[in-house]
């Protein structure tokens, strides 16, 4: 099944390539990854989802803590959480087609960006059962390039994970109910 | 690698060094740092090569009380201080300039990851302005060696050098010991910047070394081990690194527990102990894997399970439980699922375990085991006829009868000498037998044998080497001469890599393609680095000639002629059940004509 991981990085040069490079090293393949700036200007922010048992993600939260730069890993396959995706999708649309794109695009609100004589782009966030969902409708009309930046997620609630991912508080990040090392 | 047209610099790097400041700190070059850090982090000798990129770390090594040892070659630098931390438990160091220098230590890095050796590697790289230009002898060895170590650092100014030594040493050292390679621009060795240790403290935020198992997972653990009736307690190189010699022997002797080792953990636990079973595994002795296989539950410390241990997981130990204490969580359930995982430091985790451990009569499963021991004894190669044949079985155990009162630390390299070294020397104390075990690493003896001597002078070294593995790194026999080191070597030559060809002969049809060895005159080879040396071809001859080489001043290499399609038994192929091993005809066939 798929696993989504969150996962603080130290933003140093490189700690990409030690991430991605586990994955290969140890043979699971990402399905998907991004990163980016967080709230903090020394650390980074990872979404990785990967296929992977429930073995097999213990194995990776646990081979990812060995990673010196990371700060903070978390699984949050079974928690609830907000998940987006974000899609652009260039789609056929001539004059007779147009109108009905349009109307398929507002279903799923979807933004119209940008318009040629020949074709519409939509751009689309939202999980990625509705993306897919929006591309199974379009896919009749002639889809001609499609690009998505894959998954970010954040856990629903109060709680910040940011403040566990600083130097001062790792410790008890270590030590939370959340991050289970063993069994 | 030296580059004879690298362009001199400028003299400015070492003359500015250490002038004091008002603040306290000092104003010095990133290549005079260098050996500073390096001292105050407890460095009293590195292992290198010089070259190039790493030029001003050299010119800046005259300040400093450090002793360089120069190597032959740069793999040999890295197995020198595998060698060092093996024997003495302190974080080894190795230098080699960029490119060509950098990559010849791969090997040795990756002998030391797999088998988590706290070593240090410093490297010269090419000016950080250069970096990416494909500049002369420039090598992204940061990328290389990102999966072979335990982490590793590019350092481009002056002013990153003090904290990177420190955190690197740190985390060598710390939890699961490893490798960490520190690559150091020539820029970064030639700036000036302030000096200040105190400032410099390691800044680690995601680096956890210290966990400890939550109180419910002792209770699990104990309740395990009370329960049992058929417990063993595998033990591993964790014993060793975590310095729990002592508390292992408390646990086997107050549970009545016995003990079977890795090939890394021999030493932990004394051979001669009532409760030591011996070696486990692929080339383990028969008992020994046959009581694991029956065993209700196994005690996992500080081992990791590796396929040279377990043989087919499918039917490893079918009916036993497991408790697996080990310091890196990632190794918990990795090959074999644990019932209960104590994550920890073995030495604190079994301090904690063993107030609450029971006395329990085990003397039924302790005798049941004595009983599978009869069968082996039989088929022993030293209870047998030797018909004119030199055994390397026999020199290994006459080698073990004279050294087994001194303070001897063998060394092996890889293959059949290193399993008949595991099973016939006898070793009582940690540290005494240094192989390289994961990555197997032929080649690695005679370096790691001088890393060991350096670090431990008043042991009796000896080096135990196969014909095809020593001549792999003979070449550092001068460093050793240079060194002035007294350090034996035993050649067991079979005009065979022995290993490869038992392959063949069993799995192969007995196509022994490319494992016959033309080999140079040993003797003479010696000689001509002005070592002393012997031929030995006669079981009466091996005790005078290790008797000689003992009472000689300086080195000794001994060509001990063996049997030449010799095999080791036990063995458990690849692929197959522990207990299915592969046993020694007996009575024993003659293999080869005379």
């Amino acid at each position: 099944m798929l696993n989504t991981f969150m996962v603080y990085v130290e933003n140093k040069p490189g700690v990409l390539t030690r991430v991605a490079s586990l994955f290969r090293r140890r043979a699971f393949n990402i399905d998907s990854l991004t990163v980016g700036r967080t709230e903090k200007p020394e650390v980074s922010r990872m979404t990785i989802t990967v296929d992977a048992d429930r073995d097999q993600a213990r194995r990776i939260e646990a081979h990812l803590y060995k990673l010196v730069n990371v700060l903070l890993v978390e699984n949050i396959t079974h928690q609830p959480a907000i998940v987006r995706d974000l899609a652009l999708i260039r789609v056929a649309a001539t004059h007779d087609a147009r109108s009905h794109v349009l109307e398929l695009a507002s279903v799923f609100r979807a933004r119209v960006v940008d318009v040629s004589p020949e074709s519409l782009t939509i751009e689309i966030t939202g999980g990625e059962d509705k993306i897919d969902g929006l591309l199974e409708v379009l896919r009749p009309y002639g889809i001609l390039e499609m690009v998505r930046t894959g998954i970010v997620a954040m856990r629903r609630g109060s709680k910040s994970n940011g403040a566990a991912a600083t130097a001062e508080s790792t410790a008890q990040g270590a030590a939370n109910d959340d991050v289970s090392y063993s069994v | 690698m030296t580059d004879p047209k690298i362009t001199p610099t400028t003299g400015k790097t070492k003359t500015e060094s250490k002038t004091e400041s008002t603040t306290g700190s000092k104003a010095m070059t990133g290549a005079s740092i260098l050996w500073e850090c390096l001292e105050r982090e407890g460095v009293k000798v590195v292992f290198g090569y010089p070259g190039g990129a790493i030029l001003p770390a050299y010119d800046a090594l005259k300040h400093s009380k450090i002793h360089h040892v120069l190597v032959r070659h740069e793999q040999g630098a890295t197995h020198m201080a595998d060698g060092y931390a093996r024997a003495s438990g302190q974080v080894g160091v190795a230098v080699a300039t960029s490119g060509p220098g950098a990559t010849n230590m791969v090997t040795g890095i990756a002998t030391a990851m797999l088998d988590s050796i706290p070593i240090v590697c410093i490297t010269g790289q090419v000016g950080s302005k250069l970096i990416g230009s494909d500049a002369f002898q420039e090598t992204d060895i940061t990328g290389v060696t990102l999966p072979i170590t335990k982490h590793n650092y590019l350092v481009t100014h002056a002013s990153e050098v003090a904290r990177t030594i420190r955190e690197a040493f740190y985390v060598a050292r710390s939890g699961r010991p490893g490798p960490v390679l520190v690559d150091i621009t020539k820029d970064a060795q030639q700036g000036t910047c302030e000096f200040d240790w105190e400032a410099a403290k390691p800044q680690l935020p995601g680096y956890r070394p210290d966990l400890s198992p939550a109180p419910e997972e002792y209770e699990q653990a104990l309740e395990l081990i009370h329960n049992s009736k058929r417990p063993v307690i595998l033990a591993g190189h964790g014993i060793i690194v975590s310095g729990a010699m002592r508390e292992v022997r408390d646990f086997a002797e107050r549970a009545g527990i016995p003990v079977a080792l890795t090939l890394l953990g021999l030493g932990a636990f004394p051979a001669s102990h009532p409760l030591n079973l011996g070696m486990m595994g692929m080339h383990g002795e028969a008992w020994v894997n046959h009581t694991i296989q029956e065993a209700d539950l196994l005690l996992a410390f500080g081992m990791r399970f590796d396929d040279r241990v377990t043989g087919n997981l499918k039917n490893y130990a079918p009916n036993a439980k497991k408790i697996h204490i080990e310091i890196d969580p990632a190794e918990i359930n990795k090959n074999v699922k644990v019932d209960v995982p104590l994550v920890g430091d073995l030495r604190e985790v079994l301090l904690e375990l063993l107030p609450h451990v029971e006395s329990i009569d085990r003397s039924e499963w302790l005798d049941s085991i004595d009983k599978l021991k009869g069968d082996s004894a039989v088929r022993d190669i030293q209870n047998l006829p030797d018909s004119g044949h030199l055994y390397a079985a026999h020199v290994i155990n006459d080698l073990w009868h004279q050294t087994r009162d001194g303070n001897t630390i063998v060394v092996t390299d890889v293959g059949q000498h290193q399993m008949w070294e595991a099973q016939y020397y006898k070793h009582e104390h940690p540290r005494s037998l240094i192989t390289s075990g994961g990555l197997g690493t032929m080649g690695f003896a005679l370096p790691a044998a001088i890393g060991a001597k350096v670090a431990c002078p008043e042991a009796e070294v000896w080096v135990v080497v196969g014909d095809g593995g020593f001549q792999m790194t003979m070449c550092e026999l001068a460093t050793l001469v240079q060194e002035n080191l007294k350090i034996h070597i035993a050649i067991i030559n079979n005009g065979f890599l022995g290993m490869v060809r038992q392959w063949q002969e069993f799995f192969y049809d007995r196509n022994y393609a490319a494992t016959p060895l033309l080999n140079p005159d040993f003797a003479k080879l010696a000689e001509a680095y002005g070592i002393r040396s012997m031929t030995v071809s006669t079981r009466s001859a091996v005790v005078p000639a290790v008797e000689a080489a003992r009472l000689h001043k300086g080195p000794m290499l001994i060509n001990f002629k063996v049997e030449q399609e010799d095999t080791v038994y036990p063995m458990v192929a690849a692929g197959a059940a522990l207990h299915d091993m592969i046993r020694r005809p007996s009575p024993i066939v003659e293999t080869a004509e005379d």
